[in-house]
């Protein structure tokens, strides 16, 4: 095949290995271009770390979507209704934190299944339908929020306004661990690597996201409950966005209707680097991961040498489409 | 009717052959079609028929001898070739476009224009007319494709390949989907062609349809020609005995096999067509199979005999109808996971396009059906127990792969095959239903599965077996029931099955 004209090693032949390969060829290109040593520091990790974690988030409900080989393009607004949710029952409303995130992370993922039921049931495609929830959802996010970030400047019903206190939880979330090293978001972003990988490699649900993302008709007549599968696939998705979504709303201090445009396609482009292909039945949580850690060390790279917008936005494409001809096997 | 004798065919071939790989499928065949004749070719499955077809439509650039058209050599290694020789074929699934009108599709690819490239629609649609009205189909030329019955579109079809002057028409089974009231206005059609002096090459598995239409009749076994004769010459009798060759012997009965009681029993069973409404794929069946017994399902192409299968293991759905017990119980015939739960497991015939996700592993493939028991709380795999089932069964199986964590596409087909069984076997059914558990896997992984399949009806699990094989279908069955056009058309003890007898009555033959 075309992809492999060259003769490859054959350890090369592993995703894993290949997504390693390409994450440690963007990590000396960092070294390369050091911007006078300020790639060798610490903190520029730490801060690539934490910039990556709520794209991470959205990357690992993505993957198990895609495994399903569907696509869900409605992240970004579930996790943009997540923060106003949670802003709204945090702020103006005055719930406490143990309240609000199991009610927000619940309606993202009601919103989830219900992207899952049209794709399994109505048998619509996942484009389409997900096309439709980020139309949606993103109006959702504009109804509850009236159009307006939610600080913590409330306006009462009579019309008076005052400013609350900011809850705690904001601060909780948006603050580090560890003497400063490790935020509390990629905290989250990594128990959500955990979670994910847990289930796709070892639980029944994973093992039937693989069938049926592999081959529908064939995981239907081995008895696996296809309709089941693909609503809990879209589910989870609308859970870690809602997850991001409450990590967003914490970094920003508000809920903003207008947050996460465009994430949707960053997550997608972490699962596709990672290796992780978009017809379905292959890839894992890990090579999201590297996916995950090749662009973050990208962008760094990128702002750390004061590369303007639109160079970023050019090489990030031609990059995507390098990894995925370096990625595509021997088959 | 017959054409004059010193007519020059209107292609005829000399000497075809063709091979795949190493292996020969046509060894030197001679074939022709006269003017103002209907050339009915028959043969088994896999007897070389739809090879011939492709090199006539020019699908093959790699054949051996020469196609002769109206007497002179010419060379079809082309789909543009054979539209060139004036070669039509129309095959089971029309060429049409759905969603464009009758005219644009009888001129697409070579529309009317008018200056500067623009599609002239009115003189199409004039065209159109005149060539509807010449083939009395009764549709306005304007009307969407879509919108007509499958036996119009057909039609339609044939209108299109008469239009770009094709003499000779090459139909594919074309009844197979049509009612019986439709089947009478293409055989007229057909009529009218043949006075008008065009040829046509028609394959069917129907002998009604043999002895009403073909001026001539040709028969293909093994990829040669048995031999070429007016149907008035050739008895039904004779033509079977043509295509299943002279090498007879009934089939030896599998040894030990004795039924204890019924496994399942499959009452007024049928399957509505899933495109066509009203029309049904299986009609009206009934038996009983019988706790460790081979029972052969035979059938030709389109017999509805793959259909039972699937409707038994509950993947029809709701075109399912009748009843079906299951040891006594009553068995739902709703979905696959019902079926599998109470111990019924199907073999699809198509292990690439129904049997396995290419990137699982063999141990995933294989358990795949099982997790429900191979998994606890939450659905928490209990690996150390699937590999030991897996590894288990495939023992079992000789499945000779150096991993069992190897995805199944790198496997062999014979392997493939084995793993779909496995599959099949690892929740211990008490019914297999298997679909050509043979197809494409090599000699040896064949004798391995018959040996198998011994061995599990010794165990008491019951057999529903489809194979195209008839050879196969002889040496295991212990019984035979035979389809034709969705009903059971006969019953055979093993003992008494035929290669002959079989054949026959899945062609419509009264035995």
């Amino acid at each position: 095949m075309s992809g492999a004209r060259f003769a490859v090693p054959s350890w090369l032949n592993a995703p894993v290995a290949r997504a390693l390969l390409a994450l440690l060829l963007m990590m000396a290109i960092g070294c390369a271009f050091n911007a006078d040593g300020a790639f060798f520091r610490w903190s520029v990790h730490r801060d690539m770390l934490r910039q990556v974690s709520t794209f991470g988030i959205l990357a690992c409900g993505m993957t198990v979507v895609i495994v399903t080989a569907g696509i869900d393009l409605s992240v970004s607004s579930v996790l943009a209704l997540a923060a106003v949710c949670f802003a709204w029952l945090t702020l103006p409303h005055g719930w406490p934190a143990v309240l609000a995130i199991p009610v927000v992370l619940a309606a993202g993922t009601a919103l989830g299944s219900l992207s899952g039921a049209l794709v399994a049931r109505m048998r619509i495609q996942p484009f389409i339908v997900t096309l439709a929830m980020m139309v949606f959802a993103r109006g959702l996010a504009k109804v509850v929020s009236g159009g307006q970030k939610i600080t913590n400047y409330v306006t009462a019903a009579d019309g008076t306004s005052r400013t609350v206190e900011l809850p705690a939880v904001f601060s909780a979330i948006d603050s580090r661990v560890l003497g400063g090293n490790l935020s509390i978001v990629t905290l989250v972003f990594a128990l959500s690597v955990l979670a994910t990988w847990v289930l796709l490699s070892r639980l029944r649900l994973g093992r039937y996201l693989y069938a049926v993302g592999g081959n529908q008709e064939a995981a239907r007549l081995s008895a696996v409950p296809v309709g089941w599968t693909l609503v809990a696939a879209y589910a989870y998705a609308g859970l870690l966005s809602a997850v991001a979504g409450i990590c967003q709303a914490a970094q920003e201090t508000h809920g903003d209707p207008e947050t996460g445009m465009g994430y949707e396609l960053d997550a997608i482009a972490m699962v596709v680097i990672g290796g992780t292909p978009l017809s379905g039945g292959k890839g894992s949580v890990v090579l999201t991961l590297i996916g995950v850690l090749t662009i973050g060390y990208l962008q760094k790279i990128l702002s750390l040498n004061a590369a303007p917008e639109a160079t970023r936005l050019m090489l990030t494409g031609a990059i995507i489409i390098c990894a995925v001809l370096f990625q595509r096997g021997r088959r | 009717m017959p054409a004059a004798v010193q007519t020059v065919p209107l292609v005829a071939t000399r000497n075809i052959r063709k091979s795949f790989g190493t292996v020969e499928v046509l060894h030197g065949v001679d074939f022709e079609v006269l003017p103002g004749e209907v050339h009915v070719l028959a043969g088994e499955n896999g007897a070389g028929k739809s090879t011939l077809i492709r090199i006539l439509s020019g699908v093959y650039d790699d054949y051996g001898g020469d196609v002769l058209v109206e007497g002179r050599p010419r060379r079809l290694a082309h789909p543009k070739d054979a539209v060139r020789a004036g070669i039509a074929t129309i095959h089971q699934e029309l060429s049409l476009v759905p969603t464009m009108s009758v005219a644009d599709n009888l001129f697409l690819g070579r529309e009317l224009r008018r200056r500067f490239g623009r599609v002239d629609f009115a003189a199409q649609e004039r065209e159109a007319a005149l060539i509807l009205a010449e083939m009395a189909l009764e549709f306005p030329p304007r009307l969407l494709v879509a919108e007509l019955p499958l036996s119009s579109q057909q039609l339609l079809e044939i209108a299109r390949a008469l239009a770009r002057e094709a003499r000779l028409l090459i139909l594919d089974e074309p009844t197979s989907a049509l009612r019986e009231h439709e089947v009478e206005s293409l055989f007229a059609r057909l009529g009218e062609l043949r006075r008008r002096g065009r040829g046509v090459v028609y394959i069917t598995h129907r002998l009604e349809e043999i002895y009403r239409l073909a001026d001539r009749i040709t028969v293909l076994r093994d990829g040669r020609v048995a031999g070429t004769a007016a149907p008035a010459e050739l008895p039904a009798r004779e033509l079977v005995r043509w295509m299943v060759g002279r090498e007879l012997g009934g089939g030896p009965a599998a040894a030990g096999a004795r039924p204890e009681g019924p496994a399942l029993e499959v009452d007024g069973l049928s399957v509505a067509h899933p495109e066509v409404a009203g029309r049904l794929q299986v009609q009206d069946i009934s038996f009983t199979l019988g706790r460790g017994e081979i029972l052969g399902l035979a059938g030709l192409q389109g017999s509805g005999a793959s259909e039972v299968l699937h409707a038994l293991f509950g993947a029809l759905g709701t075109r399912a109808s009748g009843r079906a017990a299951l040891l006594g119980e009553p068995l739902p015939m709703r979905d696959p996971r019902t079926a599998a739960s109470r111990g019924v497991m199907l073999l699809t015939n198509d292990r690439k396009a129904t049997g396995l996700a290419p990137d699982l592993s063999v141990t995933h493939s294989v358990s795949l059906t099982s997790l429900p028991r191979l998994s606890g709380t939450l659905g928490w795999v209990r690996r150390r127990a699937e590999a030991e089932a897996v590894e288990r069964v495939t023992r079992g199986l000789r499945l000779g792969v150096p991993s069992l964590a190897a995805p199944v596409w790198t496997l062999s087909g014979g392997n493939q095959q084995k793993v779909c069984l496995a599959r099949c076997l690892l929740p211990e059914p008490r019914v297999l239903l298997l679909d050509e558990p043979t197809r494409g896997i090599d000699v040896g992984a064949k004798a391995d599965i018959y040996a198998l399949m011994r061995e599990w009806v010794g165990a008491g699990i019951a057999i529903l077996l489809i194979t195209s094989e008839m050879d196969e279908l002889l040496a295991l069955s212990d019984r035979i029931l035979v389809m034709h056009r969705g009903r059971l058309a006969a019953e055979f003890p093993g003992a008494e099955a035929t290669k002959e007898r079989v054949l026959a009555a899945a062609m419509g033959h009264a035995a």
